[in-house]
């Protein structure tokens, strides 16, 4: 680990990014595909109707509200097909949506039919039926499939890898970095400390496996002074660090992603106000992970959803209560976009679940499946035993990517 | 000295101070629930600004939207005055938390402190939500605090009460439809309270209930809300002409609108057996394995049904429980922790500081605990900081542990004695390999922050 990891340092600081393989090859294994996949998890139940307002729905208007979005004004509705739109802060989305490189998904849904955000991530993120029955993530259990089970190839912007993608796969998990970094002298007597301690040595050896490439990915000063945690933590940093990982050729194929935020109760705001900021925050951190894939963008597919979606009607405090359906997206440029995909049903009272919320017509699991088999070559056995265990009913979506 | 008395220190404890072991050694159950007697310690400023109440934190909230209004309609609004008063409200937050932090550092009745800190991320409040951020260091002082060896449906009222929960939960602008101010305004009901009251803070996900209760308890709570001139209790104020009318059957059982009916509804929800099943497992999960052993859920459970949710009662349970005494590794430090326990063990900040120094160096603190991903009263969202090990030794959590322990160790001095600190904080807590990792290192330093990089140092 000491030499690879001087190496690597000095050649960096030497500016010899070229130059970067030859070391690299040794260490890592032979890249299986050179596809990339994104997940970004959208936590506290994003408002589908907000970001994706389907405006020329007749009923929209109206049961909205104070919320209601529309192309008219100072912070008009983007248009996508002259019934649905996009938020106005989703500037960056309207883009990739004309460029043929976002698809947008409505009155869709995991398989959870309850209103509790953690029960809602937990099947979001297992990928089972109902929550806790299944106890790692369907992204994990995807890895071997694909082959990135190596503990560098698939990545979460996080701390410790979140559920979708821990299990007994290995990822490995990475922030930047804002402390000194200690010598090498130092780190291989931790390793030493760690060798019988099963769980910190394989985090450490992660980690430093990782973080040896990250050092020179990571260029960009102002990634380094961020504040991180809090949910107003700045998004672009970390998205734009993940592309940067994403970009090299031997780093990582699989980046998992967090947003915070949605969970928007009290005075959510239409146009302008607390959401906005917030999908303006995402859709500028989209925008950087799109910039720092550079030309690997182009092998990209981001997958963002949320745990469910809002109630359609205005709560008594100008906000939303927890709902059902809602939106996804699937975005990037290996994205056969520029298209909407929506069993639409209406907003009259009886097209609505309990009366209240949009109804699931769509399972999130044909999404994800649709886009492992086809963008990541996971065979359908894999699929429907392994990755999401009883998922017959949602058979995978096809012609999602090109 | 005795592995019980480490334990005691460690797991139960915030980390042990030098002599604490010693002071636990002869009675170790003894020394903990001793720390249950008399009222329980606050934290204290460390600035000029003392720590404020909820009542006061309502008026200035007032006062502050007021400032906040007459700025807007003067016209030209003056940015830089309305960032002002915004960080004056960010600074009463980060102030309550510095006292924290330090009041973590230095007390001696740290098992006490760390049951605070239990209670206070069961029932989370959280500076995530800029309204009710000034206010989560009052809910931890007024609504948590003195009611840790109470009853648990104390604690419960007193959460439900408080402007922070009020604010965080948006139960402050729930409004009954059918109420005259919901007639009035057209405005209605907010579920938020409602449903994590019974999801997170009592009953549990599968204790047993349906959307149509969420309903009815948010219905039962309208109109509590914060009270805006001054005539209520401690912020608190129930609004009658925002309550909504009628009778409300909440899981079977009827309650009748107005403030009595919320209050019971409260009452029941906090002494129902599902509720004594969740606090158990919760409970024993923090303190004893990530997965306890039924037995000792099973204890806990049976002690709060037999005693009306008294929490010394079952704080006693817990602390007789020989589970909860297993030499096995135990839980990962979470950031507060590992920071608290650092701070303890190299007794940080030196008393000899300056008070501008010592100060300086909470802050540190709190910056480090903020960049390995917790911060007190700051959870993301209303379930809390994770309580599990795996939450906190993901790849990214580990390294940033070790450069900051490096980062402590560079500073010490080269006199300094690593092997004493190890011997007086551990004692038979800390490993061969760990002793001889330490002899072996090249400065006291970094002898210490191996040791605190340790696996043995990373658990409790």
């Amino acid at each position: 680990m000491t030499t690879r990891r001087s190496i690597l340092k000095t050649m960096a600081a030497a500016g010899a990014l070229s130059v970067w393989d030859a070391p690299i090859h040794y260490a890592f294994a032979s890249v299986p595909t050179d596809r990339r996949l994104v997940v970004v998890v959208l936590r506290g139940a994003l408002d589908g109707l907000a970001a994706v307002p389907p405006y020329g729905d007749p009923d929209y208007a109206d049961v909205r509200g104070v919320l209601a979005l529309s192309k008219d004004g100072a912070n008009g509705l983007h248009d996508l097909d002259g019934f649905f739109g996009l938020h106005p802060a989703l500037t960056n989305m309207k883009a990739m949506y004309d460029a043929k490189e976002l698809t947008t998904f409505h009155n869709i849904c995991s398989p959870y039919r309850d209103r509790s955000h953690f029960d809602g991530q937990n099947v979001l993120e297992t990928g089972g039926t109902s929550p806790h029955i299944l106890q790692d993530g369907w992204l994990n259990r995807a890895l071997k499939p694909m082959r990135m089970a190596d503990g560098v190839k698939a990545v979460a912007v996080a701390q410790s890898p979140p559920l979708v993608l821990d299990g007994p796969a290995k990822a490995t998990s990475w922030m930047p970095s804002v402390l000194p970094e200690p010598d090498e002298e130092f780190l291989a007597r931790v390793k030493a400390l760690y060798a019988n301690d099963a769980v910190l040595s394989v985090s450490l050896d992660s980690a430093l496996a990782l973080q040896a490439e990250a050092q020179a990915a990571m260029d960009d000063p102002s990634s380094k002074s961020m504040m991180r945690g809090g949910q107003n933590a700045n998004l672009v940093p970390l998205f734009g660090g993940a592309g940067k990982l994403l970009a090299l050729a031997d780093g990582p194929r699989v980046a998992v992603l967090q947003a915070t935020g949605w969970d928007t109760h009290f005075d959510e705001g239409a146009g302008d106000g607390q959401l906005a900021r917030r999908l303006q925050a995402l859709d500028g951190a989209l925008d950087a992970l799109k910039t720092s894939l550079g030309p690997a963008w182009s092998k990209t597919a981001v997958v963002m959803a949320t745990e469910f979606g809002r109630t359609v009607h205005v709560n008594g405090s100008n906000g939303t209560d927890h709902g059902t359906g809602g939106a996804a997206f699937l975005l990037g440029g290996a994205v056969a976009g520029g298209r909407i995909n929506a069993e639409w049903v209406g907003l009259k009272p009886s097209a609505l679940r309990d009366g209240r919320d949009q109804p699931a017509r769509t399972d999130l699991r044909a999404m994800f499946k649709g886009v492992l088999a086809e963008h990541m070559g996971v065979s359908k056995a894999a699929l429907e035993s392994v990755v999401f265990p009883d998922s017959a009913s949602a058979k995978p979506l096809i012609g999602l990517v090109t | 000295m005795s592995l019980e008395g480490a334990i005691a220190a460690h797991r139960f404890g915030l980390g042990a101070r030098a002599g604490e072991i010693a002071a636990a050694n002869r009675a170790p159950r003894e020394w903990l629930m001793g720390q249950l007697d008399g009222p329980t310690d606050q934290p204290q400023s460390l600035t000029d600004q003392p720590l404020q109440s909820g009542s006061d934190l309502v008026a200035a909230m007032v006062e502050y939207q007021k400032q906040r209004k007459a700025l807007r309609q003067a016209g030209s609004v003056d940015k830089d005055q309305i960032k002002a008063l915004n960080k004056a409200r960010v600074q009463i937050y980060i102030n309550e938390m510095a006292a924290r932090f330090a009041h973590g550092f230095t007390t001696d009745k740290p098992f006490a402190e760390h049951l605070v800190w239990f209670w206070s991320n069961h029932f989370t409040v959280s500076s995530a939500n800029g309204r009710a951020a000034p206010f989560v260091g009052a809910f931890e002082r007024e609504a948590i605090r003195p009611h840790i060896y109470g009853t648990f449906e104390e604690m419960a009222q007193a959460v439900v009460h408080h402007p922070a929960m009020l604010l965080y939960l948006d139960n402050a602008e729930s409004i009954g439809p059918n109420s005259p101010a919901g007639v009035r305004s057209r405005k209605g009901l907010n579920e938020n309270l409602g449903r994590e009251l019974m999801e997170l803070y009592t009953l549990g996900v599968d204790g047993g209930y349906t959307q149509a209760d969420v309903i009815a308890l948010a219905k039962l709570l309208t109109g509590w809300s914060l009270d805006r001139d001054g005539r209520g209790d401690n912020g608190f104020r129930f609004y009658p002409f925002r309550h909504e009318p009628g009778e409300f059957v909440l899981r079977g059982k009827s309650y009748p609108s107005g403030y009595a009916g919320g209050v019971a509804a409260v009452s029941d929800l906090a002494r129902d057996p599902a509720t004594a099943r969740h606090i158990a497992r919760k409970l024993a999960i923090h303190f004893i394995a990530d997965d306890p052993p039924a037995t000792s859920v099973a204890r806990l459970e049976k002690t709060f049904n037999d005693t009306g949710g008294n929490l010394k009662a079952l704080t006693q349970t817990l602390v007789d429980d020989p589970a909860a005494w297993s030499a096995a590794p135990g839980k990962m430090r979470t950031p507060v922790q590992y920071v608290t326990a650092t701070f303890r063990l190299m007794n940080l900040p030196r008393p000899s500081e300056q008070p501008d120094n010592w100060q300086k160096q909470v802050r540190g603190a709190m910056g480090a605990t903020r960049i390995m991903g917790e911060f007190p009263l700051a959870a993301p969202a209303p379930k809390g900081w994770p309580d599990v090990s795996e939450a906190w030794s993901g790849p990214d959590a580990v390294l940033d542990r070790i450069e900051w322990a490096r980062q402590i160790g560079s500073r010490l001095p080269s006199g300094f004695d690593a092997a004493a600190v190890a011997e007086m904080g551990l004692g038979p807590l800390v490993q061969p390999t760990t002793k001889n990792a330490m002899a072996q290192a090249a400065t006291p330093g970094e002898a210490v922050a191996l040791l605190l990089s340790s696996p043995e140092f990373q658990r409790r």
